[in-house]
Order: structure tokens, then C-alpha cells, then sequence
């Protein structure tokens, strides 16, 4: 390294990973090299809006800005999971009725407590 | 959007500092401290007026002389170490402790009873979370015993462990500290592995006696001690009020004098009315010969009437600034200060430390009380709330997995923006129960004290290094836990 003079342990760790001649391969979670550019297939659940997919800054669910229980509309919708959403069919048939578009009215998804 | 065309830059997560005309950064998601050149700092100072695309960077970078080439390796160099970063850049969380992690140290409670009573003290005073009802005030020779196995077996893999002894007044239960001493050594000398000792004590019970045995057996001392007598008997008391000044000055002058295997730290605990640091210092390091001298603010709920306000805090900051700057002169001319606040941070600066728990409690270290019970650390001894378990039985490991849940990093939201995070971690989690009633709570209280202090050691550590780098020798070199 020319620009940086690492001073402590932890910086001559970090500037022995860059002595390698490896470039951008090194750097985690980082743009990848730019590809040629490839047809968009969307699959599974990234066809529908499901807010919630995410993590927070932790890694974990505890700090986003919905209840990562929104997800689960996304499952009653494009997944059979029963086990994860109200029984639509016999015990909960409105459970959905006031969530006329997934987008706007996802807040109006609760839960139930049977 | 492709990464190519609108490869955008900006900084990433560090601290940056100078001391003595050259700049420094601190880089945060590792505890990595790096040194700055023009060029570097020219790049800093761009993007810190907001993001810039490669071709802007380089274009700015020529304006100031960098030809094409030049530049270009400047920006992959910060680029790569992350001290500038682009596009979706999201840190990796910080790894999850090993389930297995060994034991190094184990703190034996040898007693719960005291012959002081200090008003302000964590395992009698006020604020106490002890539940001592009931169990035995001493320790006993088969716990103990228990004990040393228990930590020879959980340390597998580690050629050395820590034992430190504890109270209570610890020499209020001397005669089982030696018999300890005795078992430990014969145990883990049989398994090609040695044992390592210290204590605390309020020194009022040494003898000449146990000096020699302290100093034979290589065994660290701690005094706890606040500083010249109209400060220290302000409430280091015995149970009639008498202050304990006068009685231990003599010990203590007689243990610097003879414990000659190493080094004699006191501990100060600060409190209202006792802030004088400066005067402190002096005192226990020069007329009474400590080698080191390291304080800490009094752990209590805020309405004490020992209480430190904030006012007072900031007051104790200001003379720890002027211990650190004669620290820093020390440092340069390569002597020892003594004040083990700076020495400790430099010890963790110079690993590049980037801490998921504030301590090692009930992952490298674990308190044993007098009845047998396992705490998180010395601070949770005797306390039916936090205990992890039992020496006949060993560490609970969901009550374990439980504390390290709620102490870890990753759950102390307010410490994710923090540039001090890597060396504090939220703080101890004694202080955080004692303060909020929860041990994952993050010590809110004394987040800018802290931030203050780290920053003030961080300027030490760049001087040295800048000026005699030798110096952060002893610290590369000095454990993790020691």
C-alpha cells in the first residue's frame, strides 16, 4: 500500500489481504466486475410485492420499518404455505378482504389469533 | 443499473483524527487505524463533500497534479481497505461467538463478607444485585477444587488460564487462597499447562506473611483505593465509619516494597466529591509507589447521593486529559506513565480490537461465588437472577446463550452509528442492569465520555506512532485478556 501506513494489527491484516494481486476479488460484498448483460427472469416470490424482504442493518428482523409479519401476505397470495398464513378457506375467508392492492392496503393484514 | 457506468463513490465508516500535523483515520467496521498521505487525504477531503463518480474523482485528483494512473491507484487503494466505498455497500455482520468458546479466566469469589464498609460498594451498597440470603459467606475447599477442574476442563486448547481471586475481602479468606494456589498449579502443571494469578483486596488484612507468599507465587495485585486519606475515607469505611486510610497505607507501602514479581496496580473508584484525578494520581502513584493507577467512575443508579452528575463527569474527563497528555510525553520519551486508563485502550487500539461484547462475562471469563453458583463475571457473583449455573453442574448454556444474546452488538441498535463501537461495545452489562434493568442495555449515559476518551487515545496512539513506534511494542505483545 503507497497512500495508507497501517498502524495497528488489524490494519496490517487488512493491508496483507490487498498485498494480494487478487483486485476487486477481495472486497466482499461489493459490485461484481460489470457482465454482459443477461435476459431478466423473474422467479418464485420476486413476482409479486412483498414488502418486508429484507434484514436490517444487524442481520436480523428486529429494526425494520414494517413487522417482518407483512411477509406473510406474500406467501397467502403466490405460495400454498398454510402454514404460515390464516386459513383462507374455512376459518378465515376475509382474512384478505380489506387488502384490495397488495402495494396500497398491505398494512390492513393482520394477524390472527385463534 | 451497472456497475461501470455509475460507479459512484463515497466515504466509508471511519473516525478520522490527527495529532501532531498528520492525519489519521480509524476505520470502523475493522478497528483498523491507518496513517493518511497528501494524496489520500485530498481524496478524503473530496468525497467529504459528497459522492463522486470515478471519472469526476480522477478528474479533480488531476486538477491537483495526479496524473491518470496515479489517481486511479489511489481510488482502488481506499476503495479496496473500504475507506471509500460504492453502490450497495452494506457491511458483514459480525460473526457470532463460537457455541464452544474456551474459558480463560475464571474470577473465585473466595468470600462474600467484608471487613470495609463502602458505602457505595456493588455487592453491599444500594444498588446491589447479590442475593447472598441463605448461601454460604465462605467458600470451601471442595468448590474451590471444583472450580480449578471446572476451569482446566472448559479451557482445553489454552496453555495458559487466568485465575483471579476475588471477594468479598478476598484475604478475609486467605488460607483457602493458598491451598488454591497450591492445587491449581500441581493440576495444570500435570497437564503441561501453568496458571496465572491475581487478586483484588482493600489491603487492610496483608500481612508480611502473605506478601512473600503473593510475591513467591508471581500472584497480580490490585488494590482498591481512592487516593490520599481526606478523599479515600470518604466512604472506604469500616462498619463503625472510621476511615480505612490509616490502616492501609502502612500495607500497602510494605507490599510495593516487597512484591517485587509484579507490577502493583490501585484501583480508584470515582465518586461525588471524589474526582480530584490529577491529585489522585499523584498521591498513589508518587508518594505511595503504584506502578499503575487505573480508575472508573462509581457503577450506581443516578440518584445516589455518590452519584457522579454530568457536570462532574466532564470534570473528571478534563484531568484524565491532562494525565493523557503527560501520558503521551512519557510515551515518546519511552517511559512508562502509569495511568492505566490510556494504557488499557492503547493495549486494545493496538490489536485492532472490534469487540461483538464489551467483556469476556460468560464467554472467556465466568464468576464462581461462594456457594458454587457460576456468574456472568465477579460483578453477577451470588446473584440468583443472573446465575448461569452451577460448578457441580456447569454452565447453563441456554441461561449463557441467553446473556450473550442480549450483550452482543448486533442487538444494541443505538450503538450501529456509533465510530466507538469496536472497543465499547454498549459497556459493561453490570452498569447497563444496574442503570436500565437490563444487561444488553447500551450505557447511553456515558456514550460522549466515551467517544471523548477513545478519540483522545486514538491521538496518543497516532503521536506514538508517528514518533516512536517502539513504544506500541509492549502492547503488541500484551494478551488479549490479561
Amino acid at each position: 500500500m503507497k497512500h495508507l501506513r497501517p498502524l495497528n494489527q488489524k490494519a496490517s491484516r487488512i493491508a496483507g489481504q490487498i498485498a494480494q494481486p487478487n483486485g476487486d476479488d477481495v472486497v466482499a460484498l461489493q459490485n461484481p466486475a460489470p457482465q454482459p448483460p443477461k435476459p431478466h427472469i423473474p422467479m418464485g416470490c420476486s413476482l409479486s410485492f412483498s414488502p418486508g424482504w429484507e434484514v436490517d442493518s444487524a442481520g436480523g428482523t428486529a429494526g425494520l420499518c414494517q413487522p417482518v409479519e407483512r411477509d406473510i401476505y406474500d406467501c397467502y397470495v403466490t405460495c400454498f404455505w398454510p402454514a404460515q398464513v390464516p386459513d383462507h378457506l374455512n376459518n378465515y375467508p376475509d382474512w384478505a378482504s380489506k387488502c384490495a392492492a397488495a402495494t396500497k392496503d398491505w398494512r390492513n393484514l393482520d394477524l390472527v389469533f385463534p | 443499473m451497472t456497475a461501470a457506468e455509475t460507479r459512484a463513490f463515497r466515504l466509508g465508516e471511519f473516525h478520522s483524527f490527527s495529532a501532531r500535523n498528520r492525519r489519521f483515520l480509524y476505520l470502523v467496521p475493522a478497528g483498523a487505524i491507518f496513517e493518511l498521505d497528501g494524496a489520500a487525504e485530498l481524496l478524503i477531503d473530496r468525497l467529504a463533500q459528497g459522492e463522486a463518480s470515478e471519472d469526476q474523482l480522477i478528474a479533480d485528483l488531476g486538477a491537483h497534479g495526479f496524473p491518470v494512473a496515479d489517481a486511479q491507484e489511489l481510488i482502488a487503494e481506499l476503495y479496496q481497505t473500504r475507506v471509500i466505498v460504492s453502490g450497495n455497500f452494506a457491511p458483514e455482520p459480525l460473526q457470532e461467538a463460537p457455541a464452544d468458546f474456551p474459558l480463560q479466566t475464571l474470577v473465585l469469589n473466595l468470600t462474600n463478607q467484608c471487613n470495609l464498609s463502602c458505602q457505595y460498594c456493588y455487592e453491599f451498597g444500594d444498588d446491589k444485585v447479590a442475593t447472598p440470603e441463605g448461601k454460604p459467606k465462605f467458600m470451601d475447599y471442595e468448590t474451590a477444587q471444583a472450580s480449578v477442574d471446572f476451569l482446566l476442563e472448559q479451557s482445553a486448547g489454552r496453555r495458559t488460564v487466568h485465575i483471579t481471586f476475588f471477594g468479598g475481602e478476598t484475604l478475609m479468606n486467605f488460607p483457602l487462597l493458598k491451598k488454591v494456589v497450591t492445587y491449581a498449579h500441581d493440576r495444570a502443571a500435570g497437564q503441561g499447562r501453568s496458571i496465572d494469578f491475581s487478586l483484588t483486596t482493600n489491603a487492610t488484612l496483608l500481612t508480611p506473611a502473605i506478601i512473600e507468599f503473593l510475591s513467591e507465587n508471581r500472584i497480580g495485585v490490585t488494590v482498591s483505593m481512592d487516593g490520599p486519606p481526606e478523599l479515600h475515607d470518604k466512604l472506604r469505611v469500616f462498619a463503625n465509619g472510621r476511615g480505612s486510610y490509616d490502616i492501609i497505607a502502612p500495607r500497602v507501602r510494605a507490599l510495593i516494597e516487597n512484591h517485587r514479581t509484579r507490577p502493583i496496580t490501585a484501583r480508584v473508584t470515582l465518586t461525588k466529591g471524589v474526582t480530584d484525578v490529577v491529585k489522585i494520581f499523584r498521591h498513589l502513584k508518587n508518594d505511595l509507589g503504584f506502578h499503575e493507577v487505573g480508575f472508573a467512575p462509581v457503577t450506581t443508579s443516578p440518584d445516589r447521593l455518590y452519584a457522579i452528575n454530568e457536570r462532574g463527569m466532564d470534570d473528571v474527563l478534563a484531568q484524565f486529559h491532562v494525565l493523557a497528555d503527560e501520558y503521551l510525553e512519557y510515551a515518546l520519551r519511552g517511559e512508562m506513565h502509569g495511568f492505566s486508563n490510556v494504557s488499557d485502550t492503547l493495549s486494545e487500539l493496538c490489536q485492532g480490537v472490534n469487540k461483538s461484547h464489551p467483556c469476556g462475562a460468560a464467554l472467556g471469563l465466568v464468576g464462581v461465588g461462594p456457594s458454587g453458583d457460576i456468574a456472568p463475571c465477579h460483578r453477577f457473583v451470588d446473584s440468583d437472577t443472573h446465575a448461569l449455573g452451577h460448578i457441580s453442574t456447569g454452565i447453563d448454556r441456554e441461561k449463557q446463550k441467553d446473556f450473550l444474546q442480549r450483550g452482543h452488538i448486533n442487538s444494541k441498535y443505538d450503538c450501529h452509528t456509533c465510530w466507538a463501537r469496536p472497543l465499547c461495545a454498549g459497556g459493561c452489562h453490570h452498569e447497563a442492569y444496574v442503570r436500565y434493568g437490563d444487561t444488553g442495555h447500551p450505557n447511553l449515559h456515558y456514550c460522549d465520555w466515551i467517544r471523548d476518551w477513545t478519540d483522545t487515545c486514538l491521538q496518543i496512539y497516532g503521536a506514538i506512532s508517528a514518533h516512536n513506534p517502539e513504544f506500541l511494542r509492549v502492547f503488541a505483545e500484551r494478551k488479549a485478556i490479561s
